[in-house]
């Protein structure tokens, strides 16, 4: 196990009302099998054993599920591996490295605190349809509605994301295509909830550009840095649904 | 002393859930929007509560302390959900699940709830799959299986190795429709401070924003609590960083019975500790143990890689000494085995606290692609954590903490000793006794919340007395916003010299030494002197930088330690009192000659639940005894 010694450069701003700025930091002994969080737990022990407050993130599976996690870092969403933030090792950087550290950019996510932003946006575009309107009891026996082996599989590709936003804060458009194409793509792909694809796909699609978020340019920096690896083709899937629904009457 | 009253209903198992379900009082649709219902908590139990309540009609508060609700815990469970469907064919029914269930918790469950989880299991996968959670399924469109430890059959389903995301993410669904449709109002980053009782019922809660660290009063006719486990009492376990028993704690601490503390389980499948810089431990899930052989080379201290140790050489333990569940024995029993080669000197790695996980068999016999299918996700995660490649090697693990069984004690319907507080999933300690088997914390949330709470807590609240309603003016709230208030001061006031997290990893390593995988008199003796000390070194040196009125981790932080610190102390005293080994609770004076855990079922079939009185005496013991009448305690055999 090797050390590294850090200079870290992470955005400070105390509140979404007041402006922010890059402050530096210098951190010594990183272990490199440190994930990212961890090495930066040890820059707030360091500031709190000193009396000091310590750098506002979330986190909190730390395992690569919970989505809580996110952080641009040196300017690229999660950093340089594809992965979330806190399955990022320390290994991946070399001693002396200088690191910047922002929080998620976008007008519908603002930051409420250093490196913590407000993601409920993407709550209310669920909220506005994403999902099956099946109440608790009302579900027939699990195995009356076959659903073939690979419609299955291609569901699970698409409802795997893990909501971090990250494909947000890496689109030139803050666009929120990829999330809510996924969520589309994921129902769409199966039987169940079928009579109300269409209204699903208006209703998520308007939601999203009610809170701000941009359209879609085919940049495809959101697929690039997604860490789940949801491809792009379900935006043209979200698309397609949404056309679809002009054209249908549910 | 209380007595406890279980509330199990009279008459056979087998259809006391239904009669239970006849006999209750039902809520017309008109008055149920008379009733508002706190939900604090958005895992399974408390999204699939909060969502369930809604749809029937009431009206719901649902807090989490995530910025999402769809961030929960729950999220991070791997492997699978347990169901009786028999979609397998291979003899499961809902008296072997509940069999199985019995006998994997060491006999320390109360058979009544465990039947009842058992009949609705069923009923959960045809929910999750009607809101489209994509379970693994068959070339003709039918859901499949998988195995599970401490079973025999098939009787696990799920997705990929995100069984808990996808189950969640369908309980989320649900929750956000009824956000939509106006009948639930989120209060995300939320932190439960305090319960407020009026004439001794449960009327609200104290949360304090974490955000702009405003203490909210707000109130309600029922609370019901789902806030999960206390797992991290140890430091180092595979829960969330954020996971902590504060609420259970606070509610404990007006009047809610606090039961089995020592039952925690470690899981015996996570990634080894590297160092002291970790914050937590990954899991690599139990269904790995399907494929994959658990060894340790027969030479102590062997320092061979482990494809250069030839097969003579290798000590496939859990096979030689459970010849008849093999790797699939118990998480209890696996870990104890894991932790017995380590002593002994076999153990690998640079710490020598670990065993291998071996796919090297499962390859040859599935090809790579095969074992990608199943497990390929957690390979990677493997992967990008220890920077080896399981494929080619084979994994090093060892036991961590990471599930509770203990929590607050709840009678049949799943209400504490306090009226109208309820606690489903994780933070209650009904189902799974001493042991909790794989697959089972899924369906117990998920039961508790979609098919058990809607029904008992509109009993309650129909059959009780709740002498009209309460508002947040009313002193109670007034009083236990005060005390929150203190209570943030204070920790504030103190700017000691030591982060909330030093003093947690001090208190981790003693719960983890003395109260851990193996414990005995003397330890425990030890745990009940030293934590006092470290819990009065903490109110005297913590240092909380910062203020009260903004996101403030380091107070968060603080704040929940500090009911840790109680816990523990608690803990070991539980531990210290239960006079014998059932389950996961080792107690190296109670072995058989086989080295298994030695239960004392004349002494100690009871469920132990503890009573707060104040910080100036320790707790008081009540005792519920269990009784097995269908499922006869033997010694649990799994050879």
């Amino acid at each position: 196990m090797s050390e590294l010694n850090l200079k870290l450069r992470i955005w400070r701003q105390k509140d979404s009302n007041s402006p922010g700025g890059l402050v530096d930091y210098t951190l010594n002994g990183v272990s490199t099998h440190s994930s990212f969080l961890e090495m930066l737990d040890q820059l707030n022990r360091q500031l709190i054993d000193a009396g000091e407050e310590g750098i506002e993130f979330d986190s909190d599976c730390r395992e690569g599920i919970c989505g809580m996690c996110g952080l641009v870092i040196n300017g690229v969403a999660h950093g340089p591996v594809n992965t979330t933030t806190c399955q990022l090792h320390m290994r991946e950087f070399v001693d002396g490295e200088t690191l910047t550290i922002e929080p998620w950019r976008a007008g519908p996510f603002p930051v409420l605190k250093d490196l913590v932003v407000d993601r409920g946006s993407f709550d209310r575009i669920i909220a506005a349809g994403g999902y099956v309107s099946v109440a608790t009891g009302a579900a027939p026996d699990a195995n009356a509605i076959p659903v073939p082996k690979d419609k299955a599989s291609e569901a699970m590709d698409s409802a795997a994301c893990i909501g971090c936003g990250a494909c947000v804060a890496a689109c030139p458009n803050a666009s929120a295509s990829l999330f809510t194409g996924a969520k589309i793509a994921h129902l769409a792909a199966l039987p169940q909830g079928e009579p109300e694809r269409g209204r699903r796909a208006a209703n998520m699609v308007n939601k999203m550009d009610e809170e701000g978020f941009g359209n879609c340019s085919n940049h495809g920096e959101c697929e690039a840095v997604c860490p789940k690896e949801i491809p792009i083709s379900v935006i043209a899937k979200m698309k397609r649904e949404w056309l679809r629904s002009i054209f249908t009457s549910t | 002393m209380t007595v406890l009253d279980s509330a199990v209903p009279g008459g056979d198992i087998s259809g006391m859930w239904d009669r239970h379900r006849f006999d209750m009082k039902l809520v017309n649709p008109a008055n149920k929007r008379r009733f508002e219902l706190i939900v604090v908590g958005t895992g399974l139990a408390g999204a699939s509560a909060a969502a369930t309540c809604a749809e029937l009609g009431y009206k719901v508060k649902s807090f989490c302390l995530q910025d999402s609700p769809r961030r929960a815990h729950s999220i991070a469970a791997q492997g699978g959900i347990n169901a009786a469907t028999n979609y397998a064919n291979d003899g499961d029914s809902v008296h072997r699940l509940f069999y199985d269930t019995v006998k994997g918790g060491d006999y320390r469950s109360r058979e009544a709830n465990v039947h009842r989880l058992a009949e609705v299991s069923v009923n959960i996968i045809d929910q999750a799959a009607a809101q489209g959670v994509p379970f693994a399924r068959e070339y003709g469109g039918s859901l499949t299986t998988r195995s599970f430890g401490g079973a025999q059959v098939s009787r696990t389903f799920y997705a990929r190795g995100q069984t808990g995301q996808q189950l969640l993410l369908g309980a989320y669904s649900a929750l956000m429709r009824q956000v939509g449709a106006g009948s639930v109002d989120l209060y995300p980053r939320r932190e439960m401070l305090d319960l407020v009782l009026v004439n001794g019922q449960a009327r609200g809660i104290i949360v304090r924003n974490l955000v702009t660290g405003e203490i909210e009063r707000h109130a309600a006719d029922a609370v019901l609590l789902c806030t999960g486990g206390y797992g991290r009492i140890f430091y180092l376990s595979t829960n969330a960083v954020n996971c902590n028993v504060t609420a259970a704690w606070r509610a404990h601490k007006r009047g809610a019975f606090f039961a089995n503390p020592c039952y925690t389980q470690i899981h015996p499948t996570c990634i080894p500790v590297s160092g002291e810089h970790q914050s937590k431990l990954t899991l690599m899930s139990e269904s790995l143990r399907n494929d994959g052989r658990v060894w340790v080379p027969k030479k102590q201290g062997d320092t061979r890689k482990p494809n250069d140790i030839p097969e003579g050489e290798r000590d496939y333990y859990l096979e030689r000494r459970y010849p008849a569940f093999g790797n699939l024995v118990p998480r209890d029993v696996a870990s104890r085995a894991a932790k017995k080669a380590c002593d002994e000197g076999n153990g690998v790695g640079a710490t020598g606290l670990a065993v291998y996980l071996d796919f090297r068999d499962a390859i040859k016999r599935l090809g790579k692609a095969g074992v990608a299918e199943k497990y390929g996700n957690l390979f990677d995660m493997y992967a990008r954590i220890t920077a080896e490649n399981p494929y080619e090697t084979p994994m090093r693990i060892y036991p961590a903490s990471h599930y509770a069984m203990g929590g607050l004690w709840v009678d049949y319907n799943l209400m504490t000793t306090i009226p109208g507080l309820f606690a489903l999933g994780e933070a209650n300690f009904s189902d799974h006794g001493a042991n909790r088997l794989g697959a089972s914390a899924l369906m117990q949330g998920l039961a508790d919340g979609y098919f058990v709470a809607p029904y008992t807590v509109g009993n309650y609240l129909w059959g009780t007395d709740l002498g009209g309603k309460v508002t947040t003016d009313h002193d109670a709230f007034a009083e236990a916003e005060n005390a929150a208030k203190e209570k943030t001061a204070k920790l504030l006031a103190i700017k000691g010299k030591r982060s909330a997290l030093d003093f947690h990893r001090q208190l981790g390593k003693v719960v983890w030494n003395k109260s851990g995988m193996a414990r005995n008199e003397a330890g425990l003796k030890e745990a009940i002197e030293e934590i006092p000390k470290i819990r009065e070194e903490f109110w005297e040196n913590v240092s909380v930088p910062g203020s009260g009125d903004t996101l403030n981790q380091g107070l968060v932080e603080a704040s929940r330690l500090a009911d840790f610190l109680e816990l523990g102390e608690l803990l070991a005293r539980d531990a210290l009192n239960r006079d014998e080994s059932c389950g996961a609770h080792f107690r190296e004076e109670h072995v058989t000659e086989d080295g298994e855990a030695k239960r004392d079922d004349a002494n100690f079939s009871y469920a132990a639940a503890w009573e707060w009185h104040d910080e100036s005496k320790p707790q008081t013991l009540h005792k519920e005894p269990l009784e097995f009448k269908y499922v006869k305690q033997t010694q649990r055999s799994y050879k």
